[in-house]
């Protein structure tokens, strides 16, 4: 993926160069490079197996990568006491379950250097942000699997830290839980944090996500700003009775393909789409449905990963500049 | 700080295991019963008037074995709580979220090892000295040494302790604790192989069992509490025996002729530091 703008000049929350993993003669991360922006909700996405989870373990230091470079928080990956600044929540989430769940986030709190006098504040600010503030003398063996994940949430967001990583965030939530958390990661971008997203719920992070990358076979295939990812908008006309003069006069609003049952007109801004239609009617056209918008996160996913890679293409040419 | 931390949540965690538990209770129903064989023998030995110094020695040897009893179940304690310590944790994901905190992979390691030792030490002494009460409530004897003794089997159970928490940071923790009582085991072979070498006048081989009994030093604190555990009058009886009776007691694995040398006392807390040393750099290493 290119280099991301780094919002306003700030450093990079996370950036990696050419980042590598490999286990004996598998290769888990194939020179991984990206960069992502300060205060930003950052997707992460691919498919299983491409290597979202040990880019995560390599970000944090839980792995050693076998090349490449990474700095979090300006900080090079593995540095330990920059870790205070981070929280993280792990795909596979288990947390003692003989503690109730306000031990669990003390233990945590202690862990993460947060001072005694502020600890009891920070411990039921993260309990209230995920809805457990009245089940924290519960013990977490008692807890339902979306009960510890939102446990494992508040352990992520205690103490306020400047990058939140979240592998996975709703695997185990209901939709509601869903929705709190994705109600969450916008409050946590309107505080400045920077959010790195792991997930292949594509339909969650296209709620959320300012700037995407799309994995696969431990390399980004695609990213950037999700706006410019999902690229142009698309006009699906259902239309008959237009004469070839008028079809060709569409090509001043886009690029007009059959897609039977469906006229579509590709890269029409939303704006001329009035116009457009009345050039139809005005052409002899009959309308009968117009479908205005762009390409889903997950159109645009499935065309990247299943599209076959032209000669001498590499995967991660494929990236849009 | 963090150490401390890790080991007041590993030592509450133990606290709270069924099986600990279950092993005090049993540990009491011990004393309770061998405290009544102890009365028993006693009594039969007052009806049969035998020496005093006789019975001191039938009741010591008996608190040996018992003592041997008691090193087993610590073994197999220290073993077990070793084992799964990091192992477990690793593979249940708990491991996961506190690694990834500003802490040191060896403050995980010494602080889980710092409450596991409290436990093993904690009931060495505790069991110990019970039974030792016990003893003398109803025999008259008292050992020279009790907390010595207990302090001694404590030390063999932090021994097989840190290798099994050794072990647990490569290995699950079935196989670790298997390897951890196997090394139990071949240990006390090892020092019962090298008491038959010693009176049959085998030098080489005893000499090469010498050699083992320092790979893992769990038979020479074995002897210490042992020693802890004899009235100084038997020593004084087996060592003025002759010379071949002295040595086939030297030999024999429930006596000791005399303590455990600083050296090697020395010698095992070094040991042990080193393969702590070992299993914090291992887990250091470990991928997560």
């Amino acid at each position: 993926m290119t280099s991301q703008p780094d919002g306003h000049g700030l450093q990079p929350a996370i950036e990696t160069e050419g980042l590598t993993k490999r286990y004996g003669s598998t290769v888990a991360l194939a020179g991984l490079s990206m960069s992502v922006p300060p205060g930003q909700v950052f997707g992460f996405l691919g498919p299983n197996g491409a290597g979202k989870t040990t880019a995560v373990k390599l970000l944090l230091g839980l792995a050693r990568p076998t090349g490449g470079t990474g700095r979090l928080l300006g900080a090079p990956l593995g540095d330990r006491s920059v870790r205070r600044r981070v929280g993280y929540l792990p795909e596979l989430f288990r947390y003692q379950a003989w503690l109730t769940a306000r031990d669990v986030l003390w233990l945590h709190a202690q862990l993460a250097g947060i001072p005694l006098a502020a600890r009891s504040a920070a411990i039921a600010e993260a309990l209230r942000s995920v809805a457990l503030a009245d089940r924290e003398d519960g013990r977490v063996g008692t807890f339902s699997k979306g009960m510890q994940q939102r446990l494992g949430l508040a352990v992520a967001l205690l103490g306020q830290p400047a990058v939140v990583i979240l592998d996975e965030p709703t695997s185990a939530l209901d939709p509601i839980g869903r929705l709190d958390v994705r109600s969450i990661i916008r409050g946590l971008r309107d505080h400045g944090t920077t959010v790195f997203l792991n997930s292949h719920l594509l339909g969650e992070v296209e709620r959320v996500c300012d700037v995407v990358a799309i994995v696969d076979h431990g390399q980004v295939v695609a990213g950037g700003p999700l706006d410019e990812l999902l690229g142009v908008s698309t006009v699906r006309i259902r239309v008959t009775g237009l004469s070839a003069a008028a079809r060709a006069a569409l090509s001043a609003f886009g690029t007009p393909a059959d897609e039977p049952p469906w006229l579509v007109v590709r890269g029409c801004p939303p704006e001329r789409v009035p116009d457009l239609v009345a050039e139809i009617v005005a052409g002899g056209g009959r309308i009968y449905a117009v479908d205005a918008g762009r390409e889903t996160l997950e159109e645009r996913f499935v065309e990247l990963l299943t599209r076959p890679a032209q000669p001498g293409e590499s995967a991660a040419s494929r990236a849009p500049s | 700080m963090n150490v401390l931390i890790i080991a007041r949540l590993t030592l509450l965690e133990a606290l709270r295991r069924r099986l600990l538990w279950a092993l005090a209770g049993l540990t009491i129903a011990v004393v309770v019963l061998t405290g009544w064989g102890f009365a028993l023998l006693t009594a039969n030995a007052h009806e049969r008037a035998v020496p005093p110094l006789e019975l001191v020695v039938a009741v010591s040897q008996l608190l040996i074995l018992v003592a041997f009893m008691f090193s087993f179940v610590l073994a197999m304690t220290a073993a077990f709580l070793g084992a799964p310590a990091i192992a477990a944790d690793l593979e249940s994901g708990v491991l996961q979220s506190i690694v990834a905190r500003p802490i040191r992979r060896a403050e995980i390691l010494v602080g889980k090892w710092l409450g596991l030792v409290a436990i093993v030490l904690g009931y060495a002494v505790a069991a110990g000295l019970l039974e030792v009460a016990a003893v003398d409530l109803v025999s008259g004897y008292l050992p020279p040494e009790p907390l010595g003794a207990s302090l001694f089997l404590g030390g063999q159970a932090i021994v097989l302790l840190t290798i099994a928490m050794l072990l647990s940071t490569r290995l699950p923790t079935i196989a670790g604790g298997a390897i951890a009582v196997v090394l139990f085991g071949a240990s006390w072979i090892s020092g019962v192989m090298g008491g038959i070498a010693g009176v049959l006048g085998l030098d080489a081989l005893a000499r090469t069992v010498e050699a083992t009994r320092f790979i893992v030093p769990l038979d020479g604190l074995w002897k210490g509490a042992v020693y802890a555990l004899e009235p100084p009058a038997f020593i004084l009886l087996a060592t003025s025996a002759g010379e071949r009776a002295a040595r086939v007691a030297a030999n024999n694995p429930f006596y000791a002729a005399t303590p455990p040398a600083p050296a090697f006392l020395l010698y095992a807390g070094i040991w042990v530091a080193i393969v702590l040393g070992l299993a914090a750099w291992s887990f250091a290493r470990r991928e997560i």
